[in-house]
């Protein structure tokens, strides 16, 4: 159990008065979007007085909690507003969200902290902060009542926004005395609440943002409209590294709304028209010549070989080594080897890439769904050519994100780009499905070949894990490396940390051999878990197998050293009735994780008819995130992480050809339907004592507890994926 | 110049008629509801109701419509946001990102207004829109529970 924990608080920390607010409020009102519009986007513009960054206490009560992580789906927004509320103890009933901009932040020197919303960080990479800004509020509101009322704080309580002087009775709200608090200093210390006492943090409360979900009222940056705006398509080089060489405007500058053709950097073309449907109409019509660049002769079949070649290849970086596995396997009485594979899989956010800008001499500033805020006014301060004190970004709540929006902002250097074309006019860029196929951050691709052997009592006494395929910091973030290695590639299979291997081998080696083709790889929602989680615990049921032991058995033996992986285990065993017969023709699997500091667990029920047509029945889920902030938006989580993780199992391959992706929209680039989606029964089983990630961690046990239940079905193991691949008729 | 009944309103639309009914919604008359994602019919987005029927959007154009159907978007589902699927997917929480909602209720409520009380597999049947957040199972306790607001409401 966490004890209280004294936070120090640098008085310069939250020396924010109400005159930088007033700077920010201008900002606001610099928009060129409604009044109602903004609101809807949720647009920073709350009037002061503001306590300090985090909160913001109108008259009537309104709490408005400001919010730097983005909301994509996943409730971060809803979840840090109970995190700030716990120690605020505002009435939850009155709190709303707002999202302060970048550019505010950078004025003043980052108070708001990182903005990126990834790596399933939103809640775990924050809570100690936020929590701190609402308890610092509440001190301070809490000495503004005393010292009207000339009493001692410590007479005095509060309880969903109401202030009570204990010995007499008097309340007053802290609506009354915001004003009054927003002008006190700081106190220097506060202290966090023992999470026993917590009230609202570990509560299913509904989300904040559902409402204005169920009407049309919530604005996406694709529906923003602006005085003036104009709209633009645009078409980048089909071929990785290719450029743009010409086009023909005349062709189409006569065409119904066109207003101009432009280039876009060095590799695109677009259309800007009165609409998005006029431009897109247009660059469809418009004759263009590519220069296709290096990498025409680039394909699926040649990225194989590639990779094959690194399966074998002598150098390696190693990502974790105990014992001596060369040893163990030699001196194995059975060894197996297998090879998996796994492909390219485009992110495919239900609204496609988008962002809207406005340039002038003298100031840029952008609309659109990031991931990371920060990240997008870098991309507009170095599109814009202005200083960063000219630039600003507002952030829309995303129609998806799943790691696209977040280190890539593509989209938001391109929008810049041309609006600095058409200067004062507000541009916005939409690209089409089509365009968001082909221009991806896509999953890389790896293979792996596993090596383990087995004593003659079927004990695992080596296990040799050879990982060969593409890196994704060698294209995003060389910065991060440590020696050339992307640790990135071991999730799941490191020594210790947020993403351990959830067991103990004796003779270890895993390994990664980096073949980095010239296709874009990006993070994507779970990022390499989902394949190194598909390859090491398929590979650990094929030992179970070989060893003729159970699956739960087998992996139990290997978890002593890991109770907290093994609980989650455990508990989808026990819940689904392993060991206890199924239905007629339903088959489980297993599957157990340690991803993004998180302990998750599956088992799967399928069945494979004769026909090899497979139907998933239910899985069973469990997951351990140390604390649960909202269990009921955890569930969401997990069966929303089936999804991503079932769909890219079932149908998820983006193949190349010439040089680009051939896939081009939904009907060669499926996504599960109502009709594939299993029943999903989540057990949330918080331990304490730490912070776990919620969006991600359980996309890595879907996958292969399907698998290892079709191999029980089928008696067939299927290492290359998507299974619609895959002839799964049994063996 | 097209005429066109949306939301139970007369409307003129000044656009070319092959421009797709979503564009002609989104842009020329500010109803940015219906979403666009594929733009090929497939993911279900865009979905609005013509004469009770649910339609994906994006593949109609103007051409093919005319004042005596009635189009129905998310905006004009119900008077101030309490159809059944509307107070269902409140209660359960539904949606994620949100994006591809509208086109989801609006697929729902189509079906409920053919088939009152669906079985899952009608569900499964006809409500084949995409969500890459992964709220289907709350989509279908969403439309369970929409029948059962609707007969507490009828009785």
């Amino acid at each position: 159990m966490m004890k209280n924990e004294c936070v120090n608080i640098s008085r310069r920390e939250f020396l924010i008065r109400s005159t930088t607010a007033g700077a920010g409020f201008s900002l606001g009102l610099y928009l060129p979007l409604s009044a109602s519009m903004t609101m809807a986007a949720g647009v920073a513009q709350s009037t002061p007085p503001e306590v300090n960054a985090w909160v913001v206490i109108q008259p009537d009560d309104t709490v408005i909690i400001r919010i730097a992580r983005s909301e994509m789906g996943q409730g971060t927004l809803t979840g840090l507003a109970q995190l700030v509320t716990e120690e605020l103890e505002c009435d939850w009933s009155k709190v709303t969200t707002e999202y302060p901009t970048p550019g505010q932040s950078l004025a003043r020197k980052r108070v708001w902290g990182s903005f990126a919303t990834g790596g399933s960080q939103g809640i775990r990479g924050s809570h100690q902060y936020v929590r701190k800004g609402g308890a610092v509020a509440r001190a301070m509101l809490i000495e503004a009542a005393a010292e009207a009322w000339g009493v001692s704080t410590e007479e005095c309580s509060v309880a969903a926004s109401v202030i009570t002087h204990t010995p007499t009775g008097r309340t007053t709200t802290y609506g009354k005395v915001s004003a009054a608090a927003a002008e006190l200093p700081p106190p220097f210390e506060v202290e966090l609440k023992d999470p026993k006492d917590w009230k609202i943090i570990g509560k299913s409360v509904k989300r904040l943002d559902t409402v204005d979900k169920l009407n049309g009222k919530q604005v996406f940056a694709t529906d923003l409209q602006m005085p003036g705006m104009l709209n633009a398509s645009i078409k980048a080089c089909p071929t990785f590294g290719g450029k743009l060489k010409s086009f023909d405007a005349s062709k189409v500058n006569k065409m119904p709304g066109v207003r101009k053709v432009v280039r876009v950097e060095d590799d695109a073309v677009a259309v800007v028209a009165d609409t998005w449907w006029q431009a897109k109409t247009a660059l469809d019509a418009l004759p263009i010549t590519w220069d296709s660049g290096p990498n025409t002769k680039v394909s699926s079949a040649s990225i194989d070989q590639m990779l094959d070649e690194g399966l074998s290849a002598k150098d390696a970086f190693v990502g974790n080594k105990n014992g001596d596995v060369k040893k163990a396997l030699k001196g194995a009485v059975k060894t197996i080897e297998a090879t998996y594979r796994y492909p390219y899989q485009n992110h495919a956010t239900m609204e496609p890439m988008n962002a809207t800008a406005r340039w002038t001499t003298d100031r840029c500033e952008v609309w659109c769904p990031t991931q990371n805020g920060e990240a997008a006014l870098q991309a507009t301060i170095d599109a814009a050519g202005l200083p960063a004190n000219k630039c600003d970004v507002h952030k829309i709540h995303l129609g998806g994100g799943f790691g696209r929006r977040g280190a890539f902002h593509d989209f938001v250097t391109q929008a810049v780009s041309i609006a600095k074309q058409m200067p004062g006019t507000p541009v916005k860029l939409l690209w089409t499905r089509e365009e968001d196929m082909m221009h991806g951050h896509y999953h890389p691709i790896t293979k792996a070949k596993m090596v383990g052997g087995l004593d003659k009592k079927g004990n695992l006494v080596g296990l040799h894990v050879r990982i060969s395929g593409q890196s994704i910091l060698a294209s995003v973030n060389p910065a991060w490396m440590k020696n050339g290695v992307d640790i990135f590639t071991f999730q799941g299979m490191l020594p210790e940390g947020d993403h351990e291997i959830s067991y103990s081998v004796p003779n270890l080696l895993v390994e990664h051999a980096m073949r980095n083709p010239p296709v874009p790889p990006g993070f994507w929602r779970g990022v390499n878990i989902n394949q190194n989680a598909i390859y090491m615990e398929s590979f650990v049921d094929e030992l179970a197998d070989a060893a003729g032991k159970d699956p739960l058995e087998f992996r139990r033996k290997l978890m002593a050293s890991h109770p907290k992986s093994l609980a989650v285990l455990n508990a989808v065993a026990k819940k689904a009735g392993w060991g206890k017969p199924a239905a007629k023709g339903i088959y489980r699997g297993l599957a157990v994780c340690k991803a993004f500091a998180s302990h998750v667990a599956a088992c799967a029920e399928v069945s494979v008819d004769d026909d090899g047509n497979l139907k998933i029945h239910r899985i069973v889920a469990a997951t351990d995130p140390g604390y649960a902030v909202n269990p009921q938006q955890i569930e969401a989580q997990v069966e929303g992480s089936f999804v991503f993780g079932l769909s890219a199992l079932l149908y998820g391959e983006c193949t190349i050809k010439n040089g680009g992706v051939e896939q081009r929209n939904f009907h060669n680039y499926p996504s599960m339907l109502m009709a594939q989606m299993p029943k999903v029964d989540v057990i949330v089983m918080p331990s304490g004592g730490f912070w776990g990630g919620i969006g991600e961690p359980t996309i890595a046990v879907a996958a292969p507890a399907v698998l290892n239940a079709i191999f029980a079905a089928t008696g067939k193991r299927i290492r290359q994926f998507p299974l619609k691949n895959a002839d799964l008729r049994s063996a | 110049m097209s005429k066109l009944k949306i939301n139970g309103k007369l409307v003129d639309i000044d656009v070319d008629d092959s421009t797709p009914l979503l564009w002609a919604l989104r842009e020329q008359l500010g109803l940015t509801g219906a979403k666009y994602s594929c733009g090929i019919g497939i993911c279900g987005s865009c979905t609005v109701h013509i004469n009770g029927k649910a339609v994906r959007s994006c593949i109609v154009p103007i051409s093919a419509l005319d004042a005596s159907q009635e189009i129905t978007t998310i905006e004009g589902l119900s008077a101030d946001g309490n159809h059944p699927l509307q107070q269902a997917w409140a209660e359960l929480d539904v949606p994620q990102c949100g994006y591809c909602q509208p086109g989801m209720i609006m697929t729902a409520a189509a079906l409920l207004k053919d088939n009152p009380d669906p079985s899952d597999a009608d569900i499964d049947t006809n409500v084949t829109n995409i969500c890459r957040c992964g709220t289907f199972n709350r989509v279908r306790s969403g439309i369970h529970l929409a029948v059962d607001i609707n007969k507490r409401e009828k009785s």
